[in-house]
């Protein structure tokens, strides 16, 4: 047998299963986008229809998807401020400790999604530890209202993402060359300007990359919505879960997936376009 | 270079002590937050006397044997493959996209597939799911090891007469084994933890509910001790995995 033959012998159950069972089903959300909702649920097969792509642009779900955007967007930006200068101090440890550091933050990433969300509504619940502790003080008089509310969803969404920023930037600070910031401080710069000259523009694919992973999976975000907001407000994923499991409307929860499909390939391409300037930068540094 | 270090410090406790305190209150007897009654496996055995729990726990062990039985096989296959294919962006990109799609994503796409092709639904349709991004992750901790593999083993072993298929089990496969360990201990434990997709593709009924979704509809219910110490052994178990593959993977995980 000769080796090409192998070699795509070996893949090809693989790349099979993932064709049938994330590309087929992947393609066929695009494909529901353009029919109605069957009576029952399910889908209509006789209609065929644009009223789902209107309609989500109507503004209620626009304002849904702008509101989700924000929250994001604001545990993006707290999830970087958190794990830029925690990735910058695991690679600025000796070289023989920094696994170990790397591995401390991205412990958590690994285990259960759903604990590591609850372990908040246990701190957090109007009887829960720091309420009672606040009470016992005498530094309160009643529960602070700390659950069921966009900061708690905020602040559950950069606990369950930062060790992924960390990863992420700890990657690129690992490249860099530490050439390039010796030279800039030989050459008179301070440190803020080496950082913010040198340092910062290089390692912005491993930014972009944390970015867009916390955004991504923030605004398609049910769980957390769900859990700490209370449900009492709506992020897209919320919406999307409730056309699938609650209103039975699959042919606009599909479309509606197929927009965050978008956005998600249009932040991706963007951070590519950032980590091959950066790499511009760095041929020409 | 301290006032770094005192951040990278309070990162790590703002990890690890909601996590820490959820332990801790586990094994209070009394059962409150504040008030300590002393170290008690209580409510431990309380889980073990309920049904729900007990079942779900089992189903999420089928469900994450099967699947990392199903894509360490399929996985590494895919990673020898990889390794002696001619590159190609478009293959990479494929293997890349099951870590990347939300997770609600490629739940409705399979929901709305398998409920197209009239396929029934159950634990073996949460099992054909998990398969997808556990093939992913399995091929990535291989591809990792193959990728610093010196294949001129395999030629010296078929200069030396063996023939192929006795030169990966003998050279190949015994080189790459911890790897292929460290990327089932990963898929395992992505598996048994995983809650949207197998929500979605579990189909209606107790029979078919996992651990995940049992958690899932017990805490939006509130706080109870009995859910601290469910918390406290699932998360132990992952850590302990987790740390296994570490190990074995010396140092490396994706993602890490």
């Amino acid at each position: 047998m000769s080796p090409r033959l192998t070699s795509t012998l070996l893949m090809a159950p693989g790349l099979l299963w993932l064709g049938l069972l994330m590309v087929v089903p992947c393609l066929l959300i695009f494909v529901l986008i353009f029919f109605e909702r069957g009576i029952y649920g399910g889908i209509d097969w006789n209609a065929a229809t644009l009223e789902n792509i209107r309609r989500a642009f109507d503004s209620l779900y626009l304002s849904i998807f702008l509101d989700s955007a924000v929250i994001a967007g604001l545990s993006t930006l707290i999830a970087l401020l958190i794990g830029y200068p925690a990735a910058y101090a695991i690679a600025r440890a000796p070289a023989e400790r920094q696994t170990a550091l790397l591995f401390l933050a991205m412990l958590p990433f690994w285990t259960n999604y759903l604990i590591r969300t609850y372990a908040w509504i246990v701190l957090l619940n109007p009887a829960g530890l720091v309420n009672s502790l606040l009470l016992q003080a005498g530094a309160i008089s009643e529960p602070l209202p700390l659950l069921y509310n966009k900061p708690a969803v905020v602040l559950g969404l950069v606990y369950s993402y930062t060790p992924f920023v960390i990863l992420a930037i700890y990657s690129s600070l690992q490249r860099l060359d530490p050439a390039y910031a010796e030279a800039s401080r030989d050459l008179g710069a301070g440190a803020a300007t080496t950082f913010l000259r040198i340092i910062l523009p290089l390692t912005a694919p491993g930014v972009a990359a944390g970015a867009v992973f916390v955004f991504v999976l923030s605004i398609g975000n049910f769980v957390t919505p769900d859990l700490l907001g209370g449900g009492k407000f709506q992020m897209v994923g919320n919406l999307i879960y409730d056309q699938f499991l609650s209103a039975r409307d699959w042919p606009f929860g599909a479309t509606l997936s197929a927009l965050l499909i978008a956005l998600m390939m249009i932040l991706l391409f963007l951070q590519a376009l950032a980590s091959s300037r950066a790499r511009g930068e760095h041929a020409r540094a | 270079m301290r006032a770094l270090n005192l951040h990278l410090g309070a990162v790590y406790a703002f990890l690890y002590l909601p996590i820490a305190v959820l332990m801790v209150l586990s094994l209070n007897k009394s059962g409150l937050p504040t008030a300590w009654g002393g170290v008690s496996f209580e409510w431990y055995g309380k889980l073990v006397e309920n049904p729900k729990i007990t079942g779900a726990a089992l189903n999420s062990l089928i469900v994450a044997l099967w699947s990392t039985l199903i894509a360490t096989v399929l996985g590494t296959m895919l990673a020898l493959g990889v390794a002696r294919a001619r590159p190609s962006p478009g293959r990479d990109a494929l293997l890349f996209a099951p870590m990347i799609i939300p997770d609600i994503v490629l739940a409705i796409a399979l929901l709305s597939f398998f409920t197209l092709l009239k396929f029934s639904l159950g634990l073996h349709s949460i099992v054909m799911a998990h398969v997808v991004f556990n093939i992913a992750f399995v091929c990535a901790v291989v591809r990792v090891r193959l990728a610093s593999y010196d294949w001129s083993l395999n030629e010296a072993s078929r200069d030396l007469g063996a023939t192929a298929l006795t030169t990966f089990w003998r050279i190949t496969f015994p080189l790459i084994l911890p790897s292929v360990v460290a990327g089932a201990l990963l898929a395992f434990t992505l598996s048994i933890d995983e809650f949207i997709i197998a929500y979605f593709t579990a189909g209606a009924g107790q029979s078919s509910t996992t651990l995940p979704m049992q958690i899932y509809a017990m805490i939006r219910f509130g706080v109870t001790p009995e859910i601290n110490a469910m918390a406290t052994i699932v998360m132990a178990f992952s850590f302990v995995l987790v740390l296994a593959a570490q190990r074995l993977n010396r140092g490396r995980i994706p993602g890490a």
